[in-house]
C-alpha cells in the first residue's frame, strides 16, 4: 500500500509552501493535486500580498502591529487577533523569503520591493509584481519543489479520508488517467484545497474551485467554521466574473456610475473613496445597479482611462489583456464594465494557528482553511500572505507531528475507507433516474446568488435553504455517470455537485441562524452588528439530519471592538 | 448554428481516432472552452479536455482548434469557421480525447534547473534589483506552460530530447535575471546537443504563444551568448 509521512493534498500556494517546509526539515512529503501545480488558482491572484515593509514613501510610517489593526478592523472583529498577528508579524520575512526564491516583484526607484495601496489598510502596503503576483508567486514556490524535488501526483483527486479511533491516517484517491482508486496511507494529511466559489454562478474562481475538497473532511465529522462569511470582490469583469484586481482602484482608477458619478464619495469618506474595504466597495456597487443608476447591462464602469497608456501598461498589462480578449475593450481607451463577484470564502475548515483541525493528523492551511485571521471580511492582499505563511506554519507543525512515528499504512482502516468510496462509485454509476446533474449545479449557483449574496434576508435565505433541499431530493434522481475509466470528467463533476449542495447547506444555515451584520454578511432585516451576541465563530458539524450548529468565541488579546469607519 | 468537430479518442475502447461532429446554438461571446462544457454538460458526457481558471492564465486548455494551437478559454467561437475541427496538442502521447500526457514537456523543463541559482547569499531583507534590471526578465516571465509552443514545434516534433522553446524561454528568465549566479552552467548547459542550436529559427512557437511571448528571440539571445560568451 503506498504510503508517505505527510500528504499535502492541493498545489496551489499554500500547498507547495507546506511541501518545502516538510521537505526542508527532513520528513519525506508527497503532494497529491487534481490539476498539475501550475494550473491552480493562486496563479489567478493579480494586486499583491501584504506586508508592512515601508518600502515606500508613504508607507514610512507603516508597522506591523498598523497591519494587524487593519486587517482586525478589516475583519469586522470577528479575526482571532492571535492568528491575524502571527499573520502579520510573519509577513515581511515570508514575502523576503519569496524575494530570495526569485519572486519576480516589481520594483522602486532604490530597488526594493515595491507597493501599492490596496483597500482598507492604512498605507501602501501591498506588494505587487505588475498585475500577476500571483502566477509569480505560484512560479516561485513550485520552482522551489522542483529544486527539492518533492513528489506530485498529478491528477490524482482525493475522494475520502481514513480515520482511525478518531485519528486521520490517510487519503482515497482516484487516479485520474486510469480511472483506478486507490488508499494511501500517512501520518499526518495537509488539505490545502483552495476555495469554493463555484456554487456561486457569479464567481471569479477556477472551474475547479467546488465545494467538493472541504466536504471531504465535514463528512467525516472534522468542523466547517464561519462559513455564511463569502467575499464579493467588488470588480468583476462583466458577464464572464473574471477578477479585475483591486489594484485597478489602488492604481488610482475610478468608480462610476450611468451619470458618470464618482459614487463612493456617497458610502465613505472623501479620503477613502474607491479604495474602502472589499466588502463595502461591493455593497456600493450593487446599491447603485439596484437603485437604477448602472448602466443597462447592469454594471457600473471601472474607469482607468485618466490614468495613461504608460502607467497601464507598467502596472495593469493583464488587466488589459483580459480586457481586450474577453470583451473587446481596451481600457487605455474606454471603462471597464463591473459588477460585484463572488470571491473567496473568509470560511472553511476549522483550524487553529498551526493549521491542525479538531482531528488528530489532520491539518488545513490556505483558502479551504479558517484560523481565522480574516474574521468577517478578508483585506486584498490578505489572502495570498495567508497561503505562504500558514502553509508553512502547517508544514512545520504536520512535520514536527510525524516524527518518530512508524512509517507503515494502516491497511484496515484504509482498506474500509476504499471500500466505502468503491461503493460510493459503484452508486453513481447505477443511477437511472431522468435528472441533469449539470442542471442542478447550474439552478444551485444561480439561487445562492439571489439568496445569498451580497444583501440577505431571512426570508430569501429561508426560501434558499427549501431550494437547497429540495436540489438534494431531486439530485437522487440523476441519471448515472457515463464514460469508461479514463479521465471521467462526469464522475468527478458527480462528486462535485453532491458536495455543492452539501455545503450549500452548511452555508446556508449559518447564514440564517447569525442573526446581525458584519463584514461580508450583510442582513437588510438585522443590519447592525450584534457584539453582545454574535461576536463568535459559527462552527457546523455533520450529522446525517444535516448541520449542528455550535459556537466558539473570538480571540481578543489587543483590540477591543468598536465600530467599523472608513 | 455552430459545429464543432472534435478528436475523440477513448484507449479502453478504440483502436484508432475518430472526429465526432456536435451541433448547438453559441450565444454572443462563447468561448470555445464554453463549447466543449456545453456539450460534456448536455450531449456527451464522455468527452475529456483540460481547464481551470478560463482566464488565459493556468495553461490547461491549449489545443488545436481550426489549424492553429490556441487557448480554447481564450478563444471566441464567433472568430472561427464553422465546422470547427478540434485536435489534442501534437507530439505528446494521447491520454484520452483532447487529453495528452505533459510529462515529456514537463521533463525536459525541469532538465534546465528552473528556480533561481542565487549569485550570493541572501541579505537580511530582499535583494535589490534596479528597475532596469527587473525589466530585463519582463518579457520571459509570463509563460504558464499551456504547450502551445511545445506542440506547434517542427524540432519537438523530430527530437524528443530537445529542450523546447518553453524550457529555453525559462532558460533565459535566470539568465538575466540580475539575482542568479549560475549564468556560465546554465549557457552551457543549453548550448548542448539537444538544446538551442537544435531550434531552426521557424517562429511558430512566437506565432502561436497565447501570452505573446517570443521564444524565439530568447533562443537567438541564448545562441548570441553562446557564442560570444557575453556574460
Amino acid at each position: 500500500m503506498l504510503f508517505h509521512e505527510v500528504l499535502v493534498i492541493g498545489g496551489g500556494l499554500a500547498g507547495l509552501r507546506a511541501a518545502i517546509e516538510i521537505a526542508k526539515m527532513g520528513q519525506e512529503v508527497a503532494i497529491i493535486s487534481k490539476i498539475h501545480p501550475m494550473r491552480s488558482h493562486s496563479g489567478e491572484a493579480q494586486g499583491g500580498i501584504n506586508a508592512s515593509l515601508a518600502n515606500v514613501e508613504k508607507s514610512k510610517d507603516d508597522s506591523k502591529e498598523k497591519h494587524w489593526y487593519d486587517t482586525v478592523k478589516g475583519s469586522d472583529f470577528l479575526a482571532d487577533q492571535d492568528a491575524s498577528e502571527i499573520l502579520t508579524a510573519s509577513a515581511p520575512e515570508a514575502i523576503f523569503e519569496m524575494e530570495h526564491w526569485g519572486c519576480p516583484f516589481s520594483r522602486t526607484p532604490e530597488g526594493k520591493i515595491a507597493q501599492r495601496p490596496f483597500g482598507g489598510a492604512g498605507f501602501p502596503r501591498t506588494c505587487y509584481a505588475t498585475d500577476k503576483t500571483g502566477l509569480y508567486l505560484l512560479q516561485t514556490v513550485w520552482e522551489q519543489n522542483i529544486k527539492h524535488n518533492v513528489k506530485v501526483y498529478e491528477e490524482w483527486v482525493v475522494l475520502g479520508l481514513a480515520t482511525e479511533d478518531g485519528k486521520c491516517c490517510g487519503v482515497i484517491l482516484m487516479d485520474l488517467r486510469s480511472g483506478e482508486l486507490v488508499a494511501m496511507g500517512a501520518n499526518a494529511v495537509i488539505f490545502a484545497t483552495g476555495g469554493i466559489g463555484r456554487i456561486y454562478a457569479n464567481t471569479t474562481n477556477a472551474i475547479t474551485n467546488t465545494g467538493f475538497a472541504i466536504s471531504i473532511p465535514y463528512w467525516v465529522g472534522v468542523p466547517l467554521k464561519d462559513m455564511e462569511f463569502i467575499q464579493f470582490h467588488p470588480t468583476s469583469l462583466a458577464r464572464t466574473h473574471i477578477l479585475m484586481t483591486e489594484g485597478c482602484r489602488g492604481e488610482g482608477g475610478y468608480l462610476r456610475n450611468k451619470d458618470g458619478e464618482r459614487f463612493m464619495s456617497k458610502y465613505v469618506s472623501e479620503k477613502v473613496m474607491e479604495l474602502g474595504p472589499r466588502d463595502i466597495v461591493a455593497r456600493s456597487i450593487q446599491t447603485e445597479i439596484n437603485e437604477g443608476r448602472g448602466f443597462p447591462d447592469g454594471t457600473v464602469h471601472l474607469d482607468l482611462t485618466h490614468l495613461g497608456a504608460k502607467k497601464i501598461m507598467e502596472r495593469l498589462p493583464g488587466i488589459r489583456d483580459i480586457c481586450m480578449n474577453f470583451i473587446g475593450i481596451d481600457p487605455i481607451y474606454e471603462p471597464i464594465p463591473i459588477t460585484p463577484g463572488t470571491h473567496y470564502i473568509m470560511g472553511g475548515i476549522d483550524t487553529d494557528k498551526n493549521g491542525q483541525t479538531p482531528m488528530e493528523g489532520f491539518f488545513a492551511a490556505g483558502e479551504c482553511a479558517c484560523v481565522s485571521t480574516h474574521g468577517a471580511n478578508r483585506l486584498g492582499g490578505n489572502s495570498l500572505l495567508e497561503t505562504v505563511v500558514f502553509g508553512w506554519r502547517a508544514g512545520e507543525k504536520a512535520a514536527e507531528s510525524v516524527k518518530g512515528k512508524d512509517k507503515k499504512a494502516k491497511t484496515k482502516a484504509l482498506e474500509d475507507a476504499l471500500k466505502r468510496e468503491q461503493d460510493n462509485i459503484q452508486n453513481f454509476k447505477k443511477l437511472s433516474g431522468k435528472e441533469n446533474p449539470y442542471k442542478i449545479k447550474d439552478e444551485l449557483a444561480e439561487m445562492m446568488v439571489k439568496s445569498f449574496g451580497l444583501f440577505r434576508k431571512e426570508e430569501d435565505m429561508k426560501t434558499g435553504l427549501d431550494e437547497i433541499m429540495k436540489l438534494k431530493e431531486r439530485f437522487k434522481n440523476i441519471r448515472g455517470a457515463f464514460g469508461g475509466k479514463v479521465f471521467n470528467l462526469d464522475l468527478l463533476s458527480f462528486y462535485e455537485i453532491k458536495a455543492n449542495l452539501d455545503v450549500a447547506e452548511v452555508l446556508a444555515i449559518s447564514a440564517i441562524a447569525r442573526k446581525e451584520t458584519r463584514g461580508s454578511h450583510y442582513r437588510t432585516d438585522f443590519n447592525k452588528r450584534d457584539d453582545q451576541n454574535w461576536l463568535k465563530h459559527t462552527i457546523a458539524t455533520y450529522s446525517p439530519e444535516g448541520p449542528q450548529l455550535s459556537y466558539k468565541p473570538v480571540t481578543i488579546t489587543k483590540f477591543q471592538p468598536e465600530e467599523r469607519k472608513y | 448554428m455552430v459545429e464543432f468537430r472534435i478528436f475523440r479518442f477513448d484507449p479502453e475502447k478504440n483502436k484508432e481516432p475518430e472526429f465526432k461532429p456536435y451541433q448547438f446554438e453559441p450565444f454572443k461571446g462563447m468561448t470555445i472552452l464554453e463549447g466543449l462544457y456545453h456539450i460534456l454538460e448536455n450531449m456527451d458526457s464522455s468527452l475529456a479536455f483540460r481547464s481551470s481558471c478560463r482566464e488565459a492564465v493556468c495553461g490547461s486548455c491549449a489545443m488545436h482548434i481550426n489549424g492553429v494551437y490556441r487557448l480554447a478559454c481564450k478563444t471566441q467561437i464567433q472568430i472561427l469557421k464553422s465546422p470547427i475541427t478540434i485536435r489534442p496538442l501534437s507530439h505528446l502521447p494521447i491520454i484520452k480525447d483532447l487529453v495528452v500526457d505533459l510529462n515529456p514537456f514537463f521533463d525536459r523543463f525541469r532538465e534546465i534547473k528552473p528556480y533561481l541559482i542565487p549569485k550570493e547569499n541572501p541579505p537580511e531583507k530582499e535583494y535589490l534589483q534596479s528597475v532596469e534590471d527587473r525589466e530585463k526578465i519582463d518579457d520571459w516571465l509570463d509563460c504558464i506552460l499551456c504547450g502551445a509552443c511545445y506542440g506547434s514545434c517542427p524540432v519537438c516534433a523530430q527530437d524528443p530530447k530537445y529542450l523546447g522553446p518553453h524550457a529555453l524561454l525559462k532558460a533565459l528568465r535566470f539568465v538575466d535575471d540580475s539575482r542568479d549566479g549560475a549564468t556560465r552552467e546554465r549557457v552551457a548547459f543549453v548550448t548542448q546537443n539537444s538544446g538551442i542550436f537544435r531550434c531552426h529559427t521557424i517562429f511558430n512557437c512566437r506565432e502561436v504563444c497565447p501570452k505573446d511571448l517570443d521564444p524565439t528571440k530568447a533562443i537567438a539571445k541564448l545562441k548570441w551568448k553562446s557564442v560570444f560568451k557575453k556574460f
